[in-house]
């Protein structure tokens, strides 16, 4: 091994995804500076971290859930669920709000908890019961709701769109969830529970570990953060509807989102940093191609050739150091070096 | 167990990131306005019921009245001609010189809006060459309502833009960008879906969904008799320029005793086909009606491959069903949602900026294609691929035909 | 083991094995066999509602047209069943689609050509999609997803967002067209018998090395590469074939649907529940190729089934959410109870088990059972 591959063989996923945003920075610096703009003025830095906000929930969420051997692909209606639940009960009245915020992550939180209960006392994989759950969903959502539906008052709406400086409000909010969700992760018995029961279910169990706690707990939060992210829809867009999840295709894209930032689809190995490093990745991708005028499928183009070449990059890394149990050449201590005496003959 | 080197030149790879969320400059993202959308002004966004009930009587009867009314202006130029009613004034706006439009686009992810932004091409290419547009800078939302709140925030801070363009993704979620964007004081011109404000310097659409549901549904009527089954085939539920059609037709079905079923298909056209083999299998089906001419030809080749006679239809003129009207020889007519409304927008800049006056409301014509004007329709548009519309009117512009033959995309 | 099969063993053989018709209710108790259960009931029950659907006539259209989702789910089963995903499989019918439309026209002379070319392009994306997997080791859900995202991406671009049109009738007629008057049946579509040698074929191949080896990969791709299997091979066959059933998938749908944008769109989850509903487990080693395509044919039967209960065609997600989680979790319980023996007869008193020969000295044959 020569000396570079050695060098970036020593690199945690966390690090290669964050170089690999540098590289994006600088590529978009490069780009936008060419047809005379700035990559760093105030209104190019709050459309990426718009961009971040929606996607950046449910991609926490979704690293929680991957984390723990499963997948979550019923977040597109989820999310569209809570907005029009949000708006709905909000109905332009400032004094409804906190009794909407409540509905709604109650119903998504219930939502969570039937989905945790399917995989985990079930047995249903991951992708199935949430697409069935989700299939489901999206049934009550186009049988009940033709449309937009609902208002939601001035005061919620300004969540949407206001901001410190350049920095949305709903990126500050996603980032505290961040927090809170690494405060789990490494913190509490739970989170490290999640590791275990991701890295190897049957060890966690035999280990003592109830294995359905920590699948129920992440499905629940993944589901709530989509309904975070409803909310933030609902404030953005004033009204609540039945599509919003689906048009922003959130279930694939926020499990490329998180594998892109280094967590095993496999679970049991990622962190929060990295799926954050991720979403900010697909937004300053989709800025730069938007400020370039890049024709809208060959967006699409980009977006399937940076996922896989950007997963490609660190999968062939050797998951887990450990030193080499025989030496290279053969010496009196393997057992491989001593013939094994022939039975018979 | 890391070396320290790592760690530094991860630091300096998170630094500059760490640097985009220290600049504290002044706030760019202002706030939405107070009065205008705090009191929702029409009923559009209603809360009360779920299933929302997309009939309106009096807009009903508005579009009934503009179908036979007189328009203003050549009829060789169907993109210019409007009905006579409130104008605005845009001497404000006058200035010399080649202006920036900025152009947020729902998106280009159907045939319609394709043949639609490739004649806006061209249209602009004219006007770049007559020094009225310097250039029109245009962001795609991919049919994604939050993407295109985005692009629109992102054309007020950054775009330097001389006016805007917009066509909304759906109306009532767009409504405070496009507010926020009339508050800059450039004129904002607004096609195809509308927004619940009337701030925008003019709306430019055809009569509207009411009209066609109008149309196609009493030549339906008058081909069939009553109790006669006709199978509806729908796009998709909640867009309201389709539900408005089904609202009209429905409501003129059940008067004339049409029997009329809707299906939702997703313009797919294996959904179409299973969808009428299903409806023969179980009776006789003697019409068609559609709310949007995708996949009208599956529809006529499942009543082929049925052996069954083939219906009286409705389509659009989308040049698919307007030659396999020609070939088969069904009793049919094509609505249209007016393509050339795509010309529209540019031309009405061109105006604004000569401080000229022009409709508040600008309604274009409507006029379906029926059976004696096929002929000449499919003569101009000979060579056209399958998924490009009759009236898109830019036979005048340069690059016909190859352009839109090629569908060469900008 | 050339002596396995002689006289004397499959005597015994005969003798331990439990009866036919026993054999074929166990089956029947799998998921794998229950999926053919399900499918008889539904059919029936949309006969009772509405009886000229059981005419032979409207029977055989009825497969006819249900033919491009089975074959595309037989090809998402060998995918699933050695363990990986196929998400790339829309978006490679919606390009086969246009690719056939835009390159024959209305050429007869272009269209072998152009068939050639649709075969060879379809195993292309497959061999890709199973380097990038095997090889370059990214999880299959990300590498499909990205060729899902960058194919028809680059085909809407090529054509500008829409296809030219219809091709020649002649190709079409592979989708639309069949063996005319025959007796009873009135017309065998041509899908039909393309379905029939497609099934054939995925049967026998699972018979065969290639197909248990691919169960063994699905299964535990460790023992199966410590036993001697070229594991990236097998597993980038599966994609191949896999992506090759899109491709006939496409072929098929160009002739009866025609060509516009939106056919193939989301085949791959219709197809991975069908394969889901047909028992085959997710994450690999377990199921029967025939049951998934009975798993498709259950679907298009539930849906047709909906569509003449008059159910409101917006409940009809409901319904197949509801059924994929219902009949997954039926079968993980039961192939649980499997694992823990509760259907083991072979402890049963009844059966004597007849005692095995002794081996003569100096031979391979026979041998004590330990």
């Amino acid at each position: 091994m020569n000396r570079r591959a050695g060098f970036f063989q020593r690199l945690s996923a966390t690090q290669i995804v964050y170089l690999v945003a540098l590289a994006t920075l600088i590529l978009g610096v490069l780009l936008v500076n060419s047809i005379g703009r700035s990559f760093f003025s105030p209104g190019n830095i709050s459309s990426i971290l718009t961009g971040t906000s929606v996607l950046g929930f449910i991609a926490i969420g979704q690293t929680l859930v991957i984390l723990a051997g499963s997948l979550d692909l019923s977040v597109p209606y989820v999310t569209s669920l809570a907005s029009l639940i949000a708006a709905g009960v909000m109905a332009n009245n400032p004094n409804n709000v906190l009794f909407g915020v409540l509905l709604t992550l109650g119903t998504a939180a219930v939502i969570g908890l039937a989905i945790g209960l399917i995989v985990a006392r079930l047995n249903v994989h991951g992708f199935i019961a949430t697409l069935g759950v989700g299939l489901i969903i999206s049934g009550y959502l186009a049988t009940n709701f033709k449309g937009s539906f609902g208002e939601t008052p001035f005061a919620f709406r300004l969540v949407g769109a206001t901001g410190l400086g350049p920095v949305p409000i709903s990126t500050i909010i996603m980032l505290a969830c961040a927090g809170l969700a690494m405060l789990l992760l490494h913190r509490t018995r739970v989170g490290h529970h999640l590791y275990a029961v991701g890295g190897d279910i049957a060890v966690a169990r035999t280990s003592g570990i109830r294995v359905d706690v920590p699948v129920i707990t992440a499905h629940v939060i993944c589901s709530v953060l989509a309904g975070m992210a409803g909310l933030l829809l609902a404030s953005r867009l004033g009204v609540g509807s039945p599509t919003v999840g689906s048009q922003g295709g959130y279930d694939l894209l926020s499990i490329a989102a998180v594998v892109l930032g280094g967590t095993l689809l496999s679970g049991g190995k990622g962190t929060i940093t990295g799926t954050l490093g991720g979403v900010l990745i697909f937004a300053m991708l989709d800025n730069i191609m938007s400020v370039m005028q890049v024709n809208p499928f060959l967006k699409d183009v980009v977006r399937g050739v940076v996922i896989v070449v950007a997963v490609a990059v660190y999968a062939r890394r050797r998951i887990v150091s450990r030193p080499e149990r025989f030496a290279a050449k053969g010496s009196a201590e393997t057992p491989a070096a001593q013939p094994v005496p022939a039975e018979g003959s | 167990m890391r070396n320290n080197s790592v760690r530094a030149i991860a630091l300096a790879a998170a630094l500059p990131l760490v640097a985009l969320t220290a600049c504290t400059t002044e706030p760019s993202v202002t706030q939405t306005t107070g009065a205008g959308t705090g009191s929702p002004a029409t009923n559009g966004a209603a809360s009360s019921p779920a299933s929302k009930d997309w009939f309106d009587q009096s807009l009903y009867d508005t579009q009934n009245q503009q179908r036979s009314a007189t328009f203003e202006g050549d009829p060789q130029k169907p993109y210019l001609q409007y009905i006579a009613g409130p104008m605005t004034d845009t001497s404000k706006y006058a200035a010399k010189g080649a202006k920036k439009v900025c152009f947020a686009n729902a998106s280009i992810s159907n045939p319609w809006r394709q043949t639609g932004w490739i004649t806006m091409n061209q249209q602009l290419k004219v006007l770049k060459s007559s020094g009225v547009i310097s250039e029109m800078e245009t962001r795609d939302a991919k049919d994604n309502d939050n993407t295109q709140i985005a692009d629109i925030d992102y054309f007020i801070a950054e775009g330097k833009c001389d006016a805007f363009v917009i066509s909304p993704n759906s109306t009532a979620a767009l409504t405070q960008a496009v507010e926020r964007a009339c508050q800059t004081g450039k004129p904002v011109v607004v096609f195809d879906r509308g927004v619940e404000t009337k701030c925008p310097t003019t709306f430019i659409h055809p009569i509207g969904g009411f009209a066609w549901g109008i149309d196609t549904a009493t030549f339906l009527s008058d081909k069939l008799k009553s109790g006669d089954k006709v199978v509806a085939l729908r796009i998709l539920p909640g867009v309201d320029v389709l539900e408005h059609r089904w609202a009209a037709a429905k409501k003129i079905f059940a008067e004339k005793g049409i029997q009329a079923k809707d299906y939702f298909t997703g313009a797919d056209p294996t959904e179409i086909k299973k969808i009428i083999s299903d409806e023969l299998a179980t009776g006789d089906v003697k019409g068609v009606w559609m709310d949007a001419g995708d996949g009208a030809v599956a529809a006529l080749e499942a009543f082929e491959d049925a052996g069954k006679p083939l219906p009286v239809m409705t389509g659009e003129d989308e040049m698919s069903f307007l030659t396999k009207w020609k070939q088969t020889g069904i009793t049919a007519m094509a609505p249209v949602y007016s393509n050339f409304q795509w010309r529209t927008p540019l031309l009405a800049l061109e105006k604004i900026f000569k401080g000229e006056q022009i409709p508040t409301e600008w309604v274009l014509p409507q006029k379906p294609i029926l059976a004696d004007e096929l002929d000449t329709w499919l003569k101009r548009n000979q060579g056209m691929p399958s998924g490009h519309y009759a009236k898109f009117g830019g036979e005048d512009l340069p690059g016909y035909p190859q352009v839109w033959q090629q569908r060469q995309m900008p | 083991m050339s002596t396995a099969l002689n006289s004397g063993h499959s005597a015994i053989l005969k003798q331990n094995r439990a009866s036919r018709s026993e054999r074929l209710l166990r089956a029947l108790r799998t998921p794998g066999g229950a999926i053919f259960i399900l499918l008889i009931i539904l059919l029936a029950a949309i006969i009772v509602l509405n009886p000229s659907f059981g005419e032979p006539g409207s029977f055989i259209r009825f497969i006819g047209r249900t033919a491009p989702i089975a074959i595309a789910a037989i090809g998402q089963y060998f995918v699933i069943v050695g363990g990986e995903f196929d998400l790339s499989m829309g978006s490679v019918v919606t390009m086969q689609v246009i690719v056939a439309g835009n390159l024959i026209r209305q050429d007869d002379a272009k269209v072998i050509p152009v068939l050639v070319l649709m075969l060879v392009l379809g195993a292309f994306i497959g061999l890709v999609n199973g380097l990038i997997t095997t090889l370059l080791q990214v999880p299959s859900f990300i590498v499909t997803l990205g060729m899902m995202l960058a194919l028809l991406g680059l085909v809407l671009y090529w054509t500008g967002g829409a296809a030219q049109g219809n091709p020649a009738d002649s190709f079409r007629q592979i989708g639309r067209g069949g063996i005319q008057n025959v007796p009873v049946l009135d017309i065998i579509p041509y899908p039909v018998l393309i379905l029939t040698a497609v099934a054939v074929t995925a049967f026998v191949l699972m018979r065969r090395p290639f197909g248990r080896m691919l169960i063994a990969v699905g299964d535990n791709p460790a023992a199966a590469a410590l036993a001697g299997s070229r594991v990236w091979w097998v597993r980038t066959r599966a994609f191949m074939m896999s992506s090759l059933s899109a491709t006939l998938a496409g072929i098929l749908l160009v002739g009866y649907a025609g060509v516009h944008p939106s056919v193939g769109h989301g085949y791959e989850f219709t197809a991975i529940t069908a394969v889901v509903l047909g028992g085959v487990a997710l994450g690999g080693g377990r199921g029967w190729v025939l049951s998934a395509a009975a798993g498709a044919f259950a679907l298009e039967s539930l849906f047709t089934l909906l569509n003449f209960m008059g159910v409101q065609a917006t409940w009809r997600d409901t319904v197949q959410g509801g059924i994929i989680i219902v009949a997954v979790a039926a079968a993980s319980r039961s192939w649980q109870r499997k694992r823990k023996g509760a259907t083991a007869s072979a402890h049963d008193d009844q059966h004597q088990l007849a005692p095995t020969p002794t081996p003569a000295e100096g031979t391979e044959q026979g041998g004590e059972r330990v």
